[in-house]
């Protein structure tokens, strides 16, 4: 039996502190870089914040889906997952920046986008009040919804009620229709709007599998790194890992089937409102990151975590987390940056600066979060099922 | 070829999966190699206890991917490129990403196929007929009994010493397999 499931305090104290560091002078250069160049600047923050929020997101759809599917897989990495979610009040306040550089950032932000017929069109829903009302929805709704995820799974470890697993159930499924509603119009407002002429319906499902999976690589690689450290090492066996590495798989899958799906339907269309989009991802380097992205973000982890031996391995799945990961950015840059740069492909020092100063800063805040709580969710109905799970 | 043994082997019958494990665990220690348990359920143990080796179904299923992947595509190719060319909206005539749906299909198919074939090759099914039903008591093994039948094709097999060794075994009892 397992009594006390605090981690080791000082080690986390030293990692949030390094952190915050890093995330602080990462984000003084990018101030810098702002007054020299204001508009990479915003383009590069934006790229981050992208990434980092994806993984908090990430997380809150994974706990949702643990609760309604249940399994040992889920339970191990609970707390994991609990303190990403509780960042997004945080990543609410990072999007400030966002905010002021509307204008830099978007087209239809702009005054002369009511000289364009189709932008003028689409002002009815792409202009600057109903941005920001709909981005205040929302975080209100992530932020809600985390908060009772996260409230009513504290209270467990201290009442041990199994009554309050089937309240976490009943929440997580309205729950992730509002992750899936809100996510939807949230990729269309910060991402796709970039190139307000272009349409894509399965964006938004795209969008959420993307950060679904970058989470996932996330917190198998924090699971790993912990899992050698107690209590976490008494309970998370190769058994769990291999668990994990087969989700990775599914959605290593899943993310190609949609990101291929856009890509055939747009190619067989070839239609001038939606064509122009992957022309612009096809000139210069942004080939080159493309045919990376089919190698790198699906062929190569795809085979590799076939395999069986290598899920079970924790420096192996460690290995492909961390390529999972550095692929997510990769993806998003794809994604976001040729809508500035459609000669060809650039990357500014400030797109390296602002991931590393909003990771900081966010990391930080993660450590914090997972110091606060048990990183073990004790008494769950199902814990002990899921420590045999590992033994057997 | 080698002449063939009088009788198939001998077979011990036990009370629960678990003495049938252990049983098979002792054999395989004392260097018996040519056995084979019957139980009426899947014991996962008992696969590890008897050695089995990892099969060559996953190469096979592999290569009928393979074939699938290559023929699909290449089925599609000499249509539109070879055989009848046509200019659809301008694009290439290997458009590619039009061909990758019938590829996957195809490459499903033919794995599939590969697998439910390789899988029969390798493993002998249907087989009309196995010695080890000759033993009347062999019924139980489809109800509970669980079943221990060395080979007499094992080199270290003969007939007396390996009585002895499975009657040790303390099973209900031992059994001769006729062919």
């Amino acid at each position: 039996m397992i009594h006390d499931a605090s981690l080791p305090e000082a080690e986390l104290q030293q990692f949030q502190k390094r952190s915050l560091l890093v995330g602080i002078v990462g984000l003084a250069l990018c101030g810098a870089g702002m007054l020299f160049n204001r508009e990479e600047f915003f383009r590069s923050y934006l790229l981050a914040y992208l990434f980092w929020i994806g993984i908090a997101l990430g997380c809150l759809a994974i706990v949702m889906l643990h609760h309604l599917s249940g399994g040992a897989w889920g339970i191990v990495i609970r707390r994991l997952l609990e303190s990403a979610t509780r960042t997004l009040p945080l990543m609410a306040l990072l999007f400030l920046p966002i905010v002021f550089g509307l204008s830099h950032l978007y087209e239809w932000a702009r005054p002369e986008a009511l000289g364009d017929k189709i932008l003028r069109h689409k002002s009815l829903y792409l202009n600057v009040p109903f941005f920001l009302v709909r981005a205040a929805l929302y975080f209100a709704a992530w932020i809600a919804v985390v908060y009772f995820l996260n409230k009513w799974s504290l209270k467990q470890d201290q009442t041990a009620a199994p009554s309050l697993s089937r309240q976490l159930e009943l929440l997580s499924g309205p729950g992730l229709v509002i992750y899936g509603a809100t996510m939807t119009f949230a990729s269309i407002d910060w991402v796709m709007s970039l190139e307000a002429h272009w349409f894509s319906t399965i964006y938004g499902l795209s969008f959420m599998v993307g950060q679904v999976l970058g989470a996932f690589a996330f917190v198998i690689a924090v699971a790993i790194l912990l899992s050698s450290r107690k209590p976490l090492s008494e309970v998370i066996s190769s058994e769990h890992l291999h668990d994990l590495g087969k989700l990775l798989l599914a959605f290593v899958m899943l993310w190609a089937y949609l990101a291929f799906s856009q890509f055939l339907i747009m190619f067989s269309g070839n239609l001038p409102e939606e064509i122009p989009w992957y022309i612009r991802r096809q000139q210069g380097g942004w080939r080159w990151i493309g045919l990376l992205l089919i190698l790198l973000h699906f062929a190569l982890p795809f085979l590799l975590l076939l395999s069986r031996s290598l899920k079970r391995d924790a420096k192996k799945l460690l290995a492909v987390a961390a390529l999972v990961i550095a692929m997510r950015f990769v993806d998003l840059l794809w994604q976001v940056s040729p809508a500035f740069h459609p000669e060809g492909f650039h990357f500014n020092w400030m797109d390296l600066a602002a991931p590393a100063g909003i990771g900081g800063i966010w990391l930080a805040s993660f450590a914090r979060q997972l110091k606060g709580r048990p990183v073990l969710p004790l008494h769950d109905p199902f814990f002990q099922e899921a420590v045999q799970h590992g033994r057997e | 070829m080698k002449r063939r043994p009088p009788i198939y082997g001998l077979m011990a019958e036990f009370d629960t999966p678990s003495d049938l494990v252990a049983a098979t665990l002792r054999a395989r220690e004392a260097g018996y190699r040519k056995m084979d348990g019957y139980s009426p359920y899947p014991i996962e143990e008992l696969a590890e206890a008897i050695g089995f080796h990892s099969s060559r179904l996953p190469l096979i299923v592999l290569i009928g991917g393979l074939i699938g992947c290559a023929g699909g595509y290449y089925l599609q190719y000499w249509v539109s490129v070879m055989d009848y060319p046509l200019n659809i909206g301008g694009r290439p005539l290997n458009s590619w990403p039009s061909f990758i749906p019938v590829t996957f299909e195809t490459t499903v198919l033919v794995a599939a196929l590969a697998a439910v074939l390789g899988m029969l090759g390798l493993n002998g099914l249907p087989m009309p007929y196995h010695p080890v039903f000759n033993v009347s008591r062999f019924a139980l093994a489809s109800r509970d009994r669980f079943f221990l039948c060395i080979e007499a094709t094992d080199p270290k097999f003969d007939h007396e010493e390996t009585m002895r060794f499975l009657k040790s075994l303390k099973p209900r009892s031992v059994s001769q397999v006729p062919h």
